[in-house]
This record gives structure tokens, sequence and C-alpha cells, in this order.
């Protein structure tokens, strides 16, 4: 029986398909580290000097991909949302949705897809109301970059490139008109 | 291009209660029976959805439906999913349809392939619902593709889109609309309602955000032809039966389940017109398009007077 699959039991078991995966650190946790992983000159170097140095830049993104593949499930896209989804990542959904659930969550709160794991969203929703963090799911998210897959997302961070992932307003004002990234 | 016909958004600006309806088109290159469908719908609707490979099964394209249904005076609702397309392919589909006088388009992401008719096939999904009408109403109101592109002429559809409010979480449920409003939807059609203390309390949130206002909302009703089709539906992710309509159907003999499951219907369709800002309803009556004028007229909705919406297409 499928129940509760881990991080890391997704990624080994199934490779690149999406498995809704529920995250291995609580959200209180995630928002610490990301204090810490925040943008500063220092990471901002950091990423310049990765990005110049092919065989620095290729064992920081194993590495990433170890680590966030087993907190995660992450594929790497390269385009982070977590930070805008209560650290639950929407590209472990097998529709890779990235603004909310979709209509065919089952009554206990399952994917329809792998019936006895949770619906990714369903996991970050519960996550952002547990942390007053509900408005950040209001945010509309701008399709990714299909280029980027298996790069690092750190990286890309750090250099301010994910600044168009989402759109500021929480409020559901008609957005402004969507651009490629 | 003035779109050529309009009475959707005729009706939905006017605050006339629509009434919508499925149109699913045949497996087979079959225009008949699709003319046959619209035929039946003709005089009872507003707009009929022309379904796009629903349920993952394939079936002849929403688009030629949709230019059928049209040729038939019967304005169409032309769907589109993000399953079978990526991007590029959403983006020429829904200038192609604008060129067609198709004047109504839904978007939504699509029901995952492991369900359909092709399970082995590659889930596509490249945008998302919120992305494709974000991008359709980037491409009608900033003439502009997603690459930046400038279009000549834009296209011009009202843009629709879809919401379950019956599946967890449900307290997202109102936010989710928020959020494809603010992308675009101008009109949702909902997943079918058999729970209305339920669908009265989302659209009560909905309300409270504002949106009830900015986007017409139809209710998805439908009858439950048989005994059979009750467990098959009861199947399908996303619907919810309420017992007491399950026990209203188990309740009479089994020749009987179509006409009380007609009733039931109507009845909700009544019920349903007496929240305040319902724009009106969606009727799925899948593959049983003749079934629509009774349900209509039971539930008190009366004939549609409208003009013809074809007069300068073929």
């Amino acid at each position: 029986m499928e129940t509760a699959v881990h991080a890391r039991d997704a990624v080994e078991r199934v490779g690149d398909r999406p498995v809704p995966t529920t995250p291995g650190i609580s959200l209180p946790f995630a928002l610490v580290v990301q204090r810490v992983l925040r943008p500063k000159r220092i990471w901002y170097s950091l990423a310049v000097w990765l990005e110049a140095t092919p065989w620095a830049y290729a064992t920081f993104t194993a590495l990433e991909k170890l680590v966030k593949g087993k907190l995660f499930g992450c594929r790497m896209c390269a385009q982070c949302a977590l930070p805008s989804t209560a650290y639950a990542c929407p590209m472990t959904c097998p529709k890779q949705l990235r603004n909310g659930p979709c209509g065919g969550v089952a009554a206990n709160g399952d994917c329809e897809v792998y019936p006895g794991v949770r619906c990714v969203w369903v996991v970050a929703y519960e996550r952002a109301a547990g942390a007053g963090h509900t408005a950040d799911l209001r945010r509309l998210q701008r399709p990714i970059d299909n280029r980027e897959w298996g790069k690092s997302s750190w990286v890309n961070y750090w250099q301010h490139r994910d600044a168009g992932l989402w759109t500021a307003d929480a409020s559901f004002a008609a957005a402004p008109p969507i651009e490629q990234r | 291009m003035i779109p050529a016909g309009s009475r959707l958004r005729d009706a939905l600006r006017e605050h006339r209660f629509a009434v919508t309806a499925e149109l699913s088109p045949p497996r087979g290159a079959d225009a008949e029976a699709i003319r046959k469908a619209a035929r039946e719908l003709h005089d009872w609707v507003d707009a009929a959805n022309v379904t796009d490979n629903q349920g993952a099964m394939v079936r002849l394209a929403s688009w030629a439906g949709s230019v059928i249904a049209l040729a038939e005076d019967v304005e169409p609702v032309m769907q589109l999913q993000c399953r079978d397309r990526n991007r590029m392919a959403l983006q020429s589909d829904l200038l192609g349809a604008a060129a067609l006088g198709i004047t109504n388009v839904l978007l939504l992401t699509g029901d995952h392939q492991k369900f359909g008719d092709h399970p082995e096939a590659r889930g596509v999904f490249d945008l998302d619902s919120v992305q494709l009408l974000w991008m359709a109403r980037t491409m009608r109101d900033s003439g502009k593709l997603l690459s930046g592109k400038t279009l000549k002429p834009p296209p011009v559809w009202l843009i629709g889109g879809v919401e379950n409010p019956f599946a967890p979480p449900l307290a997202f449920r109102a936010e989710r609309l928020g959020k494809k409003i603010a992308a675009g939807a101008e009109f949702v059609q909902t997943q079918y309602v058999f729970d209305v203390t339920r669908f009265k309390a989302w659209m009560q949130a909905s309300r409270e955000l504002g949106l009830t206002q900015r986007c017409g909302v139809l209710a998805g009703v439908g009858p439950i032809r048989s005994l059979r089709a009750l467990e098959r539906m009861q199947q399908i992710p996303g619907i919810v039966i309420a017992p007491a309509v399950e026990q209203r159907l188990r309740g009479v003999p089994e020749d009987r389940v179509l006409a009380e499951s007609i009733t039931i219907c109507a009845e909700i369709i009544t019920e349903l017109r007496e929240i305040p800002d319902l724009a009106g309803v969606h009727v799925m009556a899948f593959g049983a398009e003749h079934l629509v004028p009774e349900i209509v007229e039971r539930a008190g909705l009366g004939r549609r007077a409208h003009a013809r919406v074809n007069e300068h297409v073929g």
C-alpha cells in the first residue's frame, strides 16, 4: 500500500515522475533556514563563483539535488516555488500545478492519481494555515522556463533570477499582463 | 473581427439566469452526432460547452465540434486543456478559435491521463489552468503572445474557467476562484452540485472576497441516468454525491431512476436560483443532450429567445 510516501522513497522509486511529497521539515524550521539562505552579498558572490567554476557548480548542484530531493521531493526545475507554498513542492503534483490544487482531490485529501498519498496542495494549505501564511498561496505563479531544468535554483535565487516567479499582490486584483520569464 | 455570437456574454451582463450545457463530441469522425445534439440544445441554452478530450478520452477536437455547433446556430464554449498541449499549441488553438468565430473559451488543466483511454501517454502540463487563463487574457487585452510578440489583430472571446467547491482543501476553494479571476476568468462553471448547503457556503465565502460580483458563477448540475451511472460517478475524483440524493435514487424501482434523477436535478436548480449572485446553471448530461430540455423546463427556466449567432459564418 502506498501510504505516506516519504520524499526519499518517492524520488528513489519513480525517478523523475512527480509524486506528491510531504516536506520532511516543518514550516517554522524552513522559515529559519530561509532567513539564512536569503540573497545577500556573500551568497551572490558564491553563486557567481560557482557559475564560473564548472566542477564546483556540478558538485554544488548534486548536493542541492540530494538535500532538496530528500526534504521536498525536489525534481530540480531550478525555479523554486517553495517559499510561496509553505515549502510543499508543487512540482511533485502529477499535473505540476503551481497555482493550487486541481478539482480531483479526494474527499480525504488524497491525490487523485496516487490514492493513499496526500495531495501536495492540501499539505501546503494546512501548513500555511497553521502558520498564518495562507496569503502566500494567493499569489499568481508565472509559467516556468523549461530550459532551467537540472540547474541550481539556489544559484538562480542568489542572483535574483527568481524575482518574477510570482506576483507580489495577494488581493485577487486583476493581475498585470503575463510575461515569459 | 467582431465575434459572431455573444449570447452568454449578454446573459451574464444583463443578469439573466444563464443556462449552458455540455455537448460531448463523438468518438469518431461524425459531424452528424454533434449536429443532432446541438439541435436538441438549441432552444434551451445560451451556449454549449464543446468538451476537449473529456475524461482523458480521445474524441473529435473541441474546435471542430465548436464550428459544427455554430453552423447549427448554437453558441459554443470551446473547452481547451493543458494536458495535451504546450504553451505554443495552446496559443495557436486560441487564435484559431477566435478566427473561426468561437466567442467563448473555457480553459482548464484537464483530467490526468491515468483516467483515460491512453494512460500510457505523456501528460504535457506545461502551463496550469491559472496560467492559461492569464495568458489568454493577455493575448486578448494586451494583444501579446507569452513571448511578447504582437498579435494583429488580437483575438476576442469571453474567457471562462472551472472550479470545484467540493474538493479539499475546502477553505482554499474560494481563494482559488479569486486567483482565476485575477488571472482573467469572466465566468466559471462548477463541478456537479448535489450538496446545495456546501455550495452555498462556497458562494458566501466567494461573495465575501468580492468575487461573485466580478465573475459569473454557473453551478454544475445534471441527471444520474441509472444506478450504474451513480456508481460510476462516485468513482470519479472530485464528484461528491450527497447521501440524500443516493437514497432517493436507490429508493425507486430501477426503471424510475432516470425520472427521479431528472426531478432531483430540477429541484436542485430551483433551489440554486435562490442564491444571490448566482449567474446560472451548467447542465451536464454526458452523451444525453436530449434530456436537457426537460430538465430546464421543469426547473421553470423556459426557452431562450435568441437571434441567430452564425449569420456571417460559412
